[in-house]
């Protein structure tokens, strides 16, 4: 096993300081490994998960090879030569565990803000100490872009949200945290071959949670409530101004329709699996208030906004891959994480085999299946 | 699956969607109108040719359409509103696309009726305050939708008819309008 860095990297340099786990505590099980703390529903913070991280790495003695970063991956002979910034390789088989997220994704008009107002990534955001005074704008209401809103919001800054298409979850149902509905009513087990559009599942944003020890909801109204000012999509820069989608309502309506039709599932299975009786009652949530109204556009010179953070997605980066598996948006192709070239497999994407693909508890049966089949190739051909 | 008759070819429109994620180039359409000034503010609006599929297609017939103001607007009437035009867009867009999406998901509709309402503050035309737009303010669209759903499968029908609309994307978005003398 490769590692760039050290274990747990990206939990140790590519996170704000205050960001905890999506998922409950006691949803962090690896093989072998299960959360054994005092607090199963709380939400791990980064250096709790980096703790994780490295337990299991020495618990399942994997044997890793930290500091070495992968240049270069190429076909040769009946494998693959890999190019290390230690050394050469020659594999068989080779396993992209490199992950989703190795870039911010930034729309195309960065370039067109001002030099007056400081630009920040994710990656580069730890705490708002780190900001300017003055309004911020924060683009993308993912879970990334709903947190960040709310700490700034927190921190005294006025903040403005440029809100797209998103996922509305509370963070629990009937009692329970909105995961353990996913989890025990087999939403998360359902399998990338069963997906009705597979595509559009792998690209579905982040819901828009956080993991809080109060367990509170934060969604559009609560950001609202706060006093965060919410604006459409940004959709172009003019003259300087930043210009916002008029289709606000609408992208609360899918939301808020989604989030019905996902909570009705719940009820669904809670009357048919017989979990009723112990479970309080089905709940239904206000709709997403919509504004009186909104701003169309701002003016990125007058000064009122000092900051933009761009919380618009990651994407991968397989600049190192020298196969070509790689499709024109820059996603790996692959069925079920058996990548298009022999030999050659992904794991850690998102529904890479099912919707749980991309969480902690949702690795194990992934790669089970994944390695059976590179086992399979293996002895075929020896 | 039930088959529900909205008279929408929606298997003719899904094959296009797998045909043209590999060929996007063909994906490129040009739509054209042109206008010719007959007087006053009255002018009559024909729509014919487009482009689509690599080559010039052509509408089955010719099309033409007046556009003038009202009396109010000491004007002849001898047609719509050009701005008018803009809510006969949308409206048929979005009813398009609510027959689109209910034949695709099974529902059959029984009647669809829209009304669209765009509020406009003609003093920004009028150039009476510098401070009001030129264009409307707020457009406003209510369905009344009969079909076999449930009243959370229809307005699900009406929010994907919008997230798939053209005319509502150019409406709620900015968009390069360049205009030249010829």
């Amino acid at each position: 096993m490769l590692e760039r860095g050290e274990v747990a990297n990206s939990w140790r340099r590519e996170r704000w300081d205050s960001l905890r786990l999506l998922t409950p505590n006691w949803q962090s099980r690896l093989p072998g490994l299960r959360y054994e703390g005092r607090d199963p529903d709380g939400y791990m913070t980064v250096g709790e998960v980096t703790e994780f991280i490295e337990h299991f790495a020495k618990v399942s003695r994997a044997p890793i090879r930290t500091g070495v970063n992968v240049t270069s991956v190429r076909r040769a002979g009946d494998g693959y030569h890999v190019t290390t910034s230690h050394g050469e390789i020659h594999a068989q088989t080779v396993v992209i565990a490199s992950g989703a997220c190795n870039e911010p994704a930034v729309p195309q008009f960065d370039d067109a803000v001002p030099a007056s107002v400081e630009q920040l990534t994710p990656f580069d955001y730890r705490d708002p100490a780190q900001l300017p005074d003055g309004r911020v704008l924060v683009v993308g209401a993912s879970a990334t872009g709903v947190q960040l809103a709310a700490e700034l919001r927190r921190s005294g800054r006025p903040v403005t949200l440029s809100v797209g298409e998103h996922v509305r979850l509370p963070r629990t149902y009937r009692g329970r945290d909105v995961l353990w509905w996913m989890d025990a009513s087999g939403l998360w087990d359902q399998r990338y071959d069963e997906v009705e559009d597979l595509t559009r599942a792998r690209r579905l944003p982040s819901p828009q949670l956080a993991g809080t020890p109060e367990r509170t909801t934060l969604d559009l109204n609560a950001l609202d409530a706060m006093g965060v000012e919410l604006v459409g999509r940004w959709a172009a820069v003019r003259d300087g101004r930043a210009l916002f989608s008029g289709g606000l309502r609408n992208v609360f309506s899918l939301a808020d329709l989604k989030m019905e039709r996902l909570l009705d599932t719940f009820d669904e299975w809670a009357k048919t699996d017989g979990f009723e009786p112990e479970a309080s009652p089905p709940e239904r949530f206000a709709p997403t208030r919509v504004p009186e109204s909104t701003r169309l556009q701002l003016d990125l010179r007058s000064g009122e906004i000092r900051a933009i953070v761009w919380a618009t997605g990651f994407r991968p980066n397989y600049s190192w891959l020298d196969v070509p598996v790689v499709d024109t948006k820059g996603q790996l192709r692959h069925d079920g994480g058996v990548v298009d070239s022999p030999g050659l497999y992904a794991l850690g994407l998102p529904v890479l085999r099912r919707r749980k693909s991309t969480f902690i508890c949702g690795i194990e049966d992934d790669a089970r299946e994944v390695i059976g089949h590179l086992t399979r190739y293996l002895a075929v051909r020896r | 699956m039930t088959t529900v008759a909205n008279g929408v070819n929606v298997q003719a429109l899904l094959e296009a969607r797998e045909v043209l994620k590999g060929a996007p180039e063909a994906a490129q359409f040009t739509w054209r109108a042109s206008a010719k000034w007959q007087g006053g503010v009255h002018s009559t609006i024909k729509v014919q040719s487009f482009f689509g599929l690599g080559e010039e297609q052509n509408h089955k017939e010719d099309w033409a359409f007046e556009a003038d103001h009202p009396e109010v607007f000491a004007a002849e009437d001898s047609g719509i509103t050009p701005i008018e035009y803009l809510l006969v867009g949308l409206a048929s867009c979005l009813t398009a696309g609510v027959a689109s999406v209910a034949q695709n998901r099974g529902i059959q509709l029984r009647s669809v009726e829209s009304t669209v309402e765009g509020a406009h503050d003609i003093r920004g035309i009028l150039g009476a305050d510098s401070d009001v737009r030129n264009g409307f303010n707020d457009v406003k669209v209510t369905f009344t939708i009969d079909a076999d759903a449930s009243k959370q499968e229809i307005e699900a029908l009406v929010a994907q008819s919008q997230k798939r609309s053209a005319v509502f994307d150019a409406l709620t978005n900015p968009t390069n309008v360049t205009v030249e003398v010829a």
